[in-house]
């Protein structure tokens, strides 16, 4: 067929709509405004982001447990302290998930086609908006809570959940759960069984089995488990805002901050240009072990 | 064999049990305190104070949520309708492409649904701001076309290589002009993925906040920013209401396409049986 140029204005609609777009944040993060109204070139925001109020290093508890001070420029502090809190959501969406997706999986493949309602049941809350499934944890654990109202009813000393590390946290694990699941469970699925049991014939416990079967084997799922819910938590701005009561401060909502009430573009395109760098380089180091592993994706 | 399986694992098996039911528990539990709350008597949250339906009365008289519904619906039906428009288009172009030429404009395609939200969001508001577009209902409108398009290629692309491209040169070869063909052979063989482009780019419109929150200016906000604005100014049950509501028109939205893809798989299997 010769239509190929019906392809070519959606290429210029995406130079136009992605390409340009992206370009005009490194434009925004260079240049700044002068009171004269002409445009000029600056490093400022970057100076800005390495520069700036010096504070504690406030990172895996550095200066409470160890009591090490470590003074760092603000911005810095809260890339490390975003970087610390999407790495232990992730961690515990692997530790929470795995063994999920392991059962799910374990159930589809015994009953063959019956547990697909088992994981319906399971992504039908992931459908919910992101807001409204972040706004109801807000009911669960505000200080009058029905997650305080229940520890005090069976006796436990009320906690507080909310505007803290503890919230934040459970608010990203509850809403990429599924995006560290799925991926696991679709690749556990497809393990061939005969595999499984010829490591039983020769021999192997089911430890064995599992550290060297079953896990080498879902390596894959779980890469592509973390990339989909790291990058998602480094860069949300939902979660710190509506459960961090306004004080909380990641680098997702210090960037929306900036864009939508400092209005201090040069900065915020400075830390968006960081921050997508970033991301991008920690998911193109994923994928490539992703890739390193396909030799093993043979039984896959 | 059977046995084996089922001996190496048994023992455990209320554990495992009690695991899934703890995770469907925590799945579940905002969702249906959502929900449940959105029947209360009392304006808490959290506090139980009897059952009204007072605030799903209340949200169909509140103007400020009645119009931001009107909003994202219209929102969501343009941008679906011009999304899959383009995509349907280009997935046909795309089709005559060298097979360089095609990976870079799926390498292209891809750049949107990779890049974090919040990138995309704020980089097309940077581009509404630098071509000194007046943020509000175009500008929505636009980034919404604009983060859908990838979508709905992906769904209609699948449909496309499965056409046998002999069909196109026949029709030509019996008279049809290329428009007649294309209306005739073509759309009629990519339909169902046409369809769910259109289900999927409706929902992820409606359901989208991040991009809208910075790609929408004062004065025209969709219900997620409504929502959210609600939510951050104080406790207001109407929001639970509202909750419910989209929570059962995107289930259903999302169980059809779930549904449709399914049955096309099953028909794709079939076929191949033969």
């Amino acid at each position: 067929m010769k239509l190929r140029w019906m392809a070519y204005p959606y290429v210029l609609w995406m130079v136009v709509f992605t390409i340009a777009p992206l370009l005009l944040v490194a434009w925004f993060a260079f240049t700044t405004v002068q009171p004269d109204g002409s445009t000029v070139f600056t490093l400022l925001g970057f100076e800005k982001i390495l520069g700036g109020d010096r504070v504690p290093l406030d990172l895996l508890g550095l200066q409470k447990i160890f009591g090490i001070t470590l003074e760092v420029p603000l911005y810095l502090n809260v890339f490390a302290k975003s970087l610390q809190i999407a790495l232990l959501s992730t961690l515990a969406c692997l530790a929470f998930g795995y063994p999920a997706a392991y059962l799910l999986a374990r159930r589809a493949a015994r009953q063959r086609g019956g547990s697909d309602l088992l994981l319906l049941l399971f992504v039908i809350p992931m459908w919910m908006n992101a807001l409204l499934r972040t706004y109801a944890w807000l009911a669960l654990l505000e200080p009058n809570g029905i997650v305080n109202t229940v520890l005090s009813a069976i006796g436990l000393p009320r906690g507080q959940f909310l505007y803290n590390d503890f919230g934040i946290g459970l608010g990203m694990v509850y809403n990429y759960l599924p995006f560290m699941v799925l991926p696991i469970y679709s690749v556990l699925v497809k393990v061939d069984r005969s595999v499984i049991e010829a490591a039983e014939d020769l021999g192997a416990d089911r430890r064995r089995v599992f550290t060297r079967v079953t896990l080498p084997l879902s390596m894959p799922g779980i890469m592509s488990g973390i990339n989909m819910v790291f990058m998602p938590a480094m860069t949300t701005f939902l979660i710190p805002n509506l459960l961090g009561g306004g004080r909380y401060m990641l680098i997702g909502n210090v960037i929306e901050r900036q864009y939508m009430i400092a209005r201090d573009w040069t900065t915020a395109s400075a830390l968006s240009i960081v921050l997508l760098v970033f991301v991008l380089a920690s998911m193109k180091f994923l994928t490539r072990y992703e890739k390193g592993n396909e030799g093993g994706g043979v039984l896959l | 064999m059977k046995k084996g399986f089922r001996a190496a694992f048994s023992g455990g098996g209320t554990v495992r049990g009690l695991y899934l039911a703890f995770i469907f528990l925590f799945l579940y539990a905002p969702v249906v305190v959502l929900v449940v709350f959105s029947f209360n008597a009392a304006k808490s949250r959290s506090v139980w104070g009897g059952f009204t339906l007072e605030w799903y009365r209340k949200l169909f008289t509140n103007t400020e949520i009645l119009s931001s519904l009107r909003v994202t619906l219209i929102v969501a039906l343009l941008s679906a309708l011009v999304a899959t428009l383009i995509a349907t288009v280009t997935c046909i172009g795309l089709d005559g492409l060298g097979k360089r030429r095609r990976a870079f404009v799926m390498n292209l395609s891809y750049v949107p649904i990779v890049n974090p939200d919040l990138v995309t969001g704020i980089s097309l508001m940077l581009l509404f701001v630098f071509m000194q577009f007046q943020l509000g209902f175009v500008t929505l409108l636009l980034a919404h076309i604009a983060f859908n398009i990838p979508y709905a290629i992906l769904s209609i692309l699948p449909k496309m290589k499965q056409l046998d491209r002999n069909l196109y040169e026949a029709a030509l070869d019996l008279g049809a002009k290329p428009t007649q063909a294309m209306v005739r052979v073509i759309l009629p063989e990519i339909m169902p993925g046409v369809v769910t482009a259109l289900i999927l780019t409706f929902t992820l419109s409606i359901d989208d906040f991040v991009i809208s929150y910075f790609t929408s200016g004062a004065g025209v906000s969709n219900l997620a920013i409504t929502i959210y604005s609600m939510a951050r100014k104080s406790v207001n049950p109407q929001i639970n209401a509202l909750s419910a509501l989209m929570f059962v028109v995107v289930l259903a939205l999302l169980l059809i396409v779930n549904y449709r893809s399914n049955r096309e798989l099953r028909k794709s299997k079939e076929e191949k049986g033969r």
